[in-house]
């Protein structure tokens, strides 16, 4: 049975949409909101600003986070910036403008309304966060500070030296803490949620367990939203951290919940190359160095070689050997591209053999010409610490020699389906952040990340979840000693005790390993149908083999990182077949998403607006089933979708 | 207010940091009164006797022992708490971090060996001076009078012994107050990052300055006594 | 590159630990060294034994949870860096490395080198935050802040809340951490309104979970990976004394 999806987009203009649909909405009476209980798992942005704002507005909401504090979410790791149509530059930036740069840079695959909301709402985040106590860059005249981004060509981006996600995560945070003491909010962490629990078609709690002492637990609620952010590790190696995974919205989607779009992943352009087969994660270098720093490589194949072999250091190849291929290729955005093109131009220069390091996967950004501009102590001051971060890791000093970068997975666009009010095509289940699929269309720009996550948590979802909540109000407690609990409890029981008990030969590290190589050759930065096609077998095969051949070690009622990882492996396993299967079905190139056999004569991706302007939904049928496939048309009133052009 | 000086930890601190300075401006004054006796033996016999058995020199005496048993007593204190939240399981491997100074990782070492150095000194001093004279006597165990205070500096510091024991007070004295000095100042929050290295300059000429005050009469009268024709007193 | 790691095995919390001794061999001086004991772990698992239980999410030095203590230091070898930051190529080749969970009572061992580090919430839900309520504040720019307090605050919020400092402080003292955020929302207007009232919360908090006395030594800024500088504890000192004053 296909999805009947209802975005419900209100109507009206562009500009009056969210307005017109705020008034529209319901609201629950403060006595009543005390009687209502919300679950929200994952403590991100969008999850711990969620979770403030609805205790604030009188819910009784509980939260539950897999580390071990919920300020250590990997929101944290956010580096650069967020994104707001301030205009405080003066430099004729709006909300239409932010609403204009996020569709063209998401290559027109998102919705213009949702978009259009993000960006009015970006201005009050900012507010939001510096009454919150977030230390933002200032000026000397003691104003706020940006600089600009990836994608814009105009200078909205705030930040908080280099690490904006961590203020922003940490006011949220903040926030949060203040709700825990009043009594509004109450915290687990340490805990993970392993199904989502549905009766009467809506959703009425999770069966979390408890990663210290091993227990299952019932969480009942009125509504559950889940905020787990996206599902980058399915590559093994990628910038998330170690224990984000994608099988909270994977249980979603078990349980009936559309999954939108999966098959776009972004790859972010400036990574510290892989160095070995022992790594376990690639550390991100924040785009914000592109800000100042040039990419290139050598223009002539034998200085590549005499880079390769240690014969000739990068910085002396002369000025005129040098490939500035951003530059040449998009003047009027340089090296300030979108992520998509800058990766994908990457991959280029790599795969016609001029990658700089032994593994040929290495391009330069070099910092030469801004030290010479600005002088050693300015660059010190705007990116010191991401200097001394990569010498840590690499030795090399990037005021002596350029970095070394090459693209890695960072980001995933798709996720659960949501409508308007982020609510899931199961009625109750909501999901906010980067774990829904909305906003950022088939790439999202930087900065915008953090402009998402706290949109959807401070000024959407508190508004939108009242509207199905004012229907609840009759609604009793939710009883969790009901036949549906316990069958989600012991599906989660029995599928410990089968990963516990197959006692292998294979880690679960092994077999990751394994899917990560098969989706980064395969479902990488470009995916041809044959490549596709492989990587469905291929993952279908490695499934089988994970059922038969993982070891586990270790018990279930005990901290057990073993089990924990073993239980997300087995989701990303049907997870990546997902990605494969819709990046096989979307016959275009678009954004994150480029096919081989779809592109211009420059190399750029081409659309196929005429067959390809829909949100692909899909629905699970089982493990070994082909999902099915339900189209949402992603109509443009208000702009012209054109090919996007980053060169004049 | 007056409980946050027992029931909180950075009021017990403001309490260590203010006894602390109190303890210091004495020492400090005890310094300069016992270089008078470098000078002339009367002086400093003059200034015994207006520090004699009245009722302000009392005062001030017991005013000075209790900060001292405040000081030490908070410092008893403290320190059990400070064991007590470092658990029982100690790491099997420790190492002086950087920039750290050894004085103020064991301050209350070097308290106890200040506080054996005021029994010795106690002993050696007021028990034959002030306390003669709340005793009513006219003469001590020496049977020297009780304001010749400085026939008994030359007698005490004629022992070998104890001009190394108190030499030692005065080393330990010393660790303590370069960092002491400084922490009190950050105790009650005067410092920053610009001030840091003053008060650390600050603690170390105090610290000096009071050790070299205190160690020049206990040398100077040693040599004496030992080579009476040494200082032009032939 | 070959090492021999002495780790301390606990079973839970109630357990008593012990060292126990392992070899790892053909390492690469660019690995780092949670990937190293990554490679232990997966040997271990092979072997059919328990993988070493330690904590660890970004491995970027930002979400501070990460926390061994490494040859007697807090975060190992290095300055200003999270263990997730320190590199083989710091140690020598053949040594002997001795890693230990955080020792301090209010941090106690759940498993191996995994500690609760719940304390540091507790203490943050006493007060470490502005009372504003969402959507009720005025515009970003309304209040200018100069650039120098805004700096200052940034420094002292660059704090992970990784635990370090307690846990290098002979003293078992969490001041380095409360002081990071007292004095961060203490350099800002924002902050400013209820800074008697946060100052004295969070302290009385800090004290009520069994942390210890700062005895300024400077073993906390010495150690912590986002090298946050005692000044702050100076900046609380004076916030609560004068809280108290005017009790």
């Amino acid at each position: 049975m296909a999805f009947k999806l209802d975005a419900k987009i209100p109507a009206g203009a562009l500009a009056d949409k969210w307005s017109n649909h705020k008034a529209a909405i319901k609201v629950v009476s403060p006595a009543n909101k005390r009687k209502l209980d919300i679950i929200i798992v994952g403590t991100g942005l969008g999850g711990a600003s969620a979770a403030a704002s609805l205790g604030e507005l009188g819910y009784n909401v509980k939260v539950f986070c897999i580390q071990d504090s919920p300020r250590r979410a990997h929101s944290i790791a956010a580096q650069g910036g967020i994104n707001a149509a301030k205009n405080y530059q003066n430099d004729n930036d709006s909300v239409y403008r932010l609403f204009y740069d996020t569709i063209k840079g998401g290559d027109y695959r998102a919705r213009e309304a949702n978009v259009y909301r993000l960006a009015e709402v970006s201005n009050l985040i900012i507010d939001q966060c510096v009454a919150q106590g977030v230390p933002f860059a200032r000026e000397y005249g003691g104003l706020l500070a940006n600089r600009s981004f990836g994608g814009a060509q105009v200078s909205r981006t705030f930040y908080a030296r280099g690490q904006t996600g961590q203020q922003l995560l940490l006011g949220a945070y903040a926030a949060l803490n203040k709700e825990i003491a009043a009594g509004s909010v109450k915290s687990y962490p340490r805990h993970e949620m392993l199904d989502i629990v549905i009766e009467d078609g809506e959703a009425k709690g999770i069966i979390a367990r408890n990663l210290v002492t091993g227990e299952i637990e019932r969480h009942g609620a009125h509504a559950v939203v889940i905020a787990t952010g996206g599902y980058g590790n399915v590559f093994f190696l990628s910038t998330n951290a170690m224990a984000s995974n994608g099988s909270a919205a994977f249980q979603c989607y078990r349980k009936g919940a559309g999954f939108a779009n999966p098959c776009f992943t972004q790859i972010h352009p400036t990574c510290i190359p892989v160095h070995g087969d022992q790594q376990s994660k690639l550390t991100l270098m924040s785009e914000s160095l592109r800000n100042d720093g040039r990419i290139w490589v050598p223009k002539k194949i034998e200085d590549v070689k005499a880079i390769r072999s240690g014969a000739k250091k990068p910085s002396d190849i002369a000025e005129e050997d040098r490939d500035y291929y951003l530059e040449r290729r998009y003047p009027a955005f340089g090296n300030l591209v979108p992520r998509d093109v800058a990766s994908r131009a990457a991959k280029e220069r790599c795969d016609a053999g001029f990658g700089v390091n032994e593994t040929g996967l290495a391009v330069f950004l070099d910092f030469k010409t801004a030290i010479e501009r600005l002088g050693k102590e300015i660059i010190k001051q705007r990116y010191g610490n991401l200097f001394d971060m990569y010498e840590e890791i690499t030795d090399v000093s990037p005021y002596e020699q350029p970095m070394q970068i090459f693209p890695a997975v960072h980001y995933t666009m798709g996720g659960i389906w949501v409508d308007y009010n982020l609510m899931t095509t199961i009625p109750g289940l909501y999901a906010i952040g980067e774990a829904n699929f909305s906003d950022h269309g088939a790439n999202r720009l930087g900065a915008s990340a953090l402009m998402q996550g706290l949109a959807d948590g401070y000024f959407v979802l508190p508004y939108t979840i009242g509207d199905y909540l004012s229907k609840k109000i009759q609604a009793p407690k939710v009883k969790t000693d009901t036949k549906a609990f316990d069958e989600a409890e012991k599906s989660v029981k029995e599928r410990i005790a089968k990963l516990l008990s197959i006692n292998g030969k294979q880690s679960v590290d092994d077999i990751h390993k394994k899917l990560g190589h098969i989706m980064w050759e395969n479902v990488g930065m470009a995916r041809t149908k044959e490549s596709l096609e492989r990587a469905i077998t291929e993952i279908q095969a490695l499934r089988k083999e994970f059922w038969k051949d993982v070891k586990v070690v270790g018990k279930a009622d005990d901290f057990n990182v073993e089990l924990e990882k073993a239980l997300r492996l087995a989701d990303f396993l049907e997870l990546g077949e997902l990605m494969a299967r819709d990046a096989l079905n979307r016959e275009e190139s678009c954004g994150g998403h480029f096919r081989s056999e779809h592109q211009t004569e420059e190399g750029e991706a081409l659309r196929h607006d005429d067959k390809f302007a829909y949100a692909a939904v899909w629905e699970y049928k089982g493990m070994d089933q082909a999902p099915e496939m339900t189209q949402e048309a992603l109509d443009y009133e208000f702009t012209h979708r054109a090919q996007r052009n980053y060169k004049d | 207010m007056s409980c946050f000086l027992t029931n909180s930890s950075l009021g017990k601190k403001l309490v260590m940091s203010l006894t602390g300075c109190f303890l210091v401006l004495f020492i400090l004054f005890h310094m300069s009164m016992n270089l008078a006796a470098l000078v002339s033996a009367d002086a400093y016999n003059m200034i015994c006797a207006f520090l004699g058995a009245n009722w302000y020199a009392l005062v001030g005496t017991l005013v000075l022992a209790g900060g001292v048993l405040l000081h030490f007593a908070y410092a008893l204190w403290l320190t059990y708490n400070n064991y007590q939240a470092r658990g029982k399981q100690r790491y099997a491997v420790t190492v002086q971090e950087k920039g750290v100074d050894w004085a103020s990782k064991n301050m209350l070492v070097l308290g106890w060996i200040i506080i054996a150095g005021i029994a010795l000194h106690l002993c050696n001093f007021w028990a034959k001076m002030q306390l003669v004279e709340l005793m009513g006597e006219h003469t001590n165990s020496l049977g020297l009078s009780p304001a010749d205070g400085a026939s008994l500096i030359a007698y005490t510091f004629s022992k070998w012994y104890y001009v190394v024991l108190y030499l030692l007070w005065l080393v330990a004295l010393w660790f303590h107050l370069t960092h002491g000095v400084w922490s009190m100042f950050q105790t009650v929050g005067w410092a920053n990052d610009t001030w840091y290295p003053r008060l650390k300059c600050l603690a170390n000429i105090v610290a000096t300055l009071l050790f070299l005050g205190f160690a020049a009469v206990v040398v100077v009268f040693f040599i004496k006594s030992a080579c009476p024709c040494c200082c032009g007193a032939c | 590159m070959n090492f021999t790691l002495k780790i301390w095995r606990q079973k839970d919390a109630k357990s008593q630990g012990a060292f126990e001794t392992y070899k790892v061999e053909n390492i690469s001086a660019d690995t780092s060294f949670l990937e190293m004991l990554d490679i232990l772990n997966n040997d271990l698992v092979h072997q059919g034994k328990e993988p070493v239980a330690f904590d660890h999410d970004c491995r970027e030095g930002i979400c501070g949870m990460c926390s061994l203590h490494i040859d007697g230091r807090a975060h190992g070898p290095g300055d200003g860096a999270t263990t997730c930051q320190i590199y083989m190529r710091k140690f020598k080749d053949g040594a002997t490395i001795t890693i230990e969970p955080w020792r301090s009572a209010a941090f106690p061992v759940i498993k191996d080198l995994v500690v609760n580090r719940g304390a540091y919430d507790q203490i943050l839900q006493a007060g470490g935050f502005v009372s504003v309520r969402t959507n009720s504040v005025p515009d970003g720019n309304a209040i200018p802040i100069a650039k120098a307090d805004a700096d200052e605050s940034m420094d002292a919020a660059a704090c992970v809340g990784c635990g370090a400092c307690a846990a290098t402080c002979k003293n078992g003292s969490a001041m380095l951490f409360v002081a990071a955020r007292v004095s961060s929302l203490a350099k800002l207007p924002q902050g400013r309104v209820e800074g008697a009232r946060r100052a004295k919360a969070m302290v009385a908090k800090m004290d009520e979970l069994g942390f210890g006395n700062c005895t300024n030594t400077g073993a906390c800024q010495a150690e912590c990976p986002k090298q946050i500088s005692i000044a702050h504890i100076a900046r609380l000192n004076r916030e609560f004394l004068s809280a108290k004053l005017d009790d």
